[in-house]
């Protein structure tokens, strides 16, 4: 059977499309990348810098009072080991996700292991005010640190592998994060801008959600948001890709603890 | 001049067809404005009839400042200010902010006292749609003056489910 | 049974007397509407910061009524006359024995 010349262009077209496609979903350039603050409003951006309007500075107290608290079956504290003011996390939450005794490990992951390990306590649940509270202490003190993932020997695979879910359609809307966030970042979707999606202010205390949340808890949302099956919480794929996006994000200043709409 | 009262005393057929599709044109404009722009809800009315009794507030002295689009409506900036000397003998005693839209129309009072300095404030509201909200100041001579602020909210807050 | 939370004031610390200075308040508090609703079809009941009030030297110099329209971790930005050295005293009272107390010192020059 004999294509139509018609066809043929279409053909070529279709094909143009597709290596545009591959082309697009390379990274967006290190000059070019944009925190979702610069889309906020002044009101909102005004929150988020001045510590007497942010929401999120009760959790960072929050999180002092937990990080000397003495907890667990070894009666210790965070501060026993860490120091009380908590300023020897400077440049911990900038390095996190990060590979770990061979395990690949997020900050909320972290916490939970350490507490496991050195206090004998018991994990804390995500998006629990606990472990809010002192993810976004340990990460409020890499403030304006830039982030500082690399691509290792190491983390390589995992990090290709969160690439792979960036790149990746899913659910019944049938999208992929990239569609979005690389190839279509500053258009608009309904009435609002649509960020690159770095995670450069987590946790954040997200007005929509009225209280302080994870990344993981507002991955899920977009996952939700395209109907597909959520990552669970603490797994591994969530942490890979974590670390592809905090890798993606690479260089850009820590904002923690964030305001976003 | 002349020429159009020349105009109108040519034709009188034209005179009445003009008249009459005036009229027409202001029949249609009233039925295409819409209702909620000319009337508030009950609760709305009540709400503002509580606070200023059988006065009449009076339009002005009142600055009511809320972003006209906003992206939450669960923490929008409000802020609020009231022309006053602020003396013991004249000064606002309260200021009352009422919503068009929210599921209750009281959002806060605020009283002010002749220590108070200035009659303003700022605090953040929850908005559950587009809408108008009113200040309603209360002075110490009795009387009453109102300011409102129109926005936009593209996310309400207020209802949901968890 | 009395709960309370975290709140903070930020007032100057140093005024000229009588100069119009301005406090900031704020309190932790989830600010529970009573219009929302679970999955289930339960609502929420109500659980709000009702009063706001604030007092220097102990003499109340400014008060808010809050309703289910203010926003969580409720924020009020107002002003008073620098009259006097001494305390300026914040109270947050609401549903289910809520109340939180704090307070700033401030010194007149």
């Amino acid at each position: 059977m004999k294509t139509s010349p018609l066809c043929k262009q279409w053909l070529y077209v279709l094909f143009a499309i597709m290596i545009a496609q591959s082309v697009f979903a390379a990274e967006i350039a290190k000059v070019n990348r944009q925190s979702s603050y610069q889309l906020m409003t002044a009101e909102n951006q005004a929150m988020q810098d001045d510590p007497n309007l942010n929401p999120a500075l009760f959790w960072v107290m929050d999180g002092h009072s937990l990080w000397k608290e003495k907890t667990g079956n070894k009666n210790v504290s965070c501060a026993s080991c860490h120091g009380d003011s908590g300023k020897k996390m400077s440049g911990v939450a900038t390095q996190f996700p990060k590979i770990l005794r061979g395990k690949l490990r997020t900050l909320e992951g972290q916490i939970n292991q350490c507490r496991a390990s050195q206090q004998d306590a018991s994990a804390l649940a995500y998006e629990s005010k606990e472990l809010l509270a002192l993810t976004t202490f340990v990460a409020s003190q890499s403030k304006g640190m830039p982030i500082a993932i690399q691509e290792t020997p190491l983390n390589t695979k995992d990090l290709q592998q969160g690439k792979q879910f960036f790149n990746e359609r899913m659910g019944q809307l049938n999208l992929s994060c990239a569609q979005c966030h690389q190839d279509r970042a500053g258009l608009k979707l309904g009435g609002s801008l649509i960020p690159q999606g770095h995670p450069t202010a987590y946790p954040i205390y997200r007005i929509e959600w009225q209280t302080m949340g994870s990344l993981q808890r507002r991955l899920r949302n977009c996952m939700s948001g395209v109907r597909a099956k959520q990552f669970e919480y603490g797994s591994t794929e969530m942490a890979q890709l974590e670390l592809y996006l905090m890798w993606r994000a690479r260089g850009m200043p820590l904002e923690t603890p964030g305001v976003r709409p | 001049m002349m020429n159009l009262f020349k105009l109108h005393a040519s034709s009188p057929n034209l005179t009445r067809r003009l008249y009459l599709s005036t009229l027409g044109i202001l029949g249609l404009s009233t039925s295409f404005a819409p209702l909620s722009a000319l009337a508030k809800k009950p609760e709305v009315i009540e709400a503002i009839a509580k606070i200023v009794g059988s006065n009449i507030p009076r339009d002005g002295r009142v600055k009511l400042v809320i972003p006209p689009l906003v992206e939450s409506g669960n923490l929008v900036v409000l802020k609020v200010a009231i022309q006053s000397p602020m003396t013991t003998i004249d000064y606002v005693k309260a200021i009352h902010i009422i919503s068009e839209a929210n599921p209750s129309p009281n959002i806060f009072t605020a009283y002010f006292t002749p220590r108070s300095g200035r009659a303003e404030l700022t605090t953040r509201v929850r908005l559950a749609d587009s809408q108008r909200v009113w200040a309603i100041a209360q002075m110490s001579d009795g009387s009453y003056w109102q300011g409102y602020a129109d926005t936009l909210v593209t996310l309400s807050a207020c209802t949901e489910m968890i | 049974m009395s709960k309370t939370s975290r709140t903070g004031i930020i007032a100057p610390a140093n005024a000229k007397k009588d100069s119009i200075i301005e406090i900031r308040a704020i309190a932790q508090h989830d600010m529970e509407t009573g219009f929302r609703y679970t999955e289930d079809g339960k609502r929420i009941p109500r659980d709000i910061i009702r009063l706001f009030t604030c007092r220097y030297n102990n003499e109340e110099v400014f008060r808010a009524d809050f309703y289910s329209g203010i926003g969580a971790n409720p924020l009020i930005i107002f002003n008073t006359i620098a009259v006097a050295s001494g305390t300026i005293e914040c109270r947050w009272t609401g549903d289910d024995g809520y109340e939180a107390v704090n307070q700033v010192n401030i010194t007149i020059s």
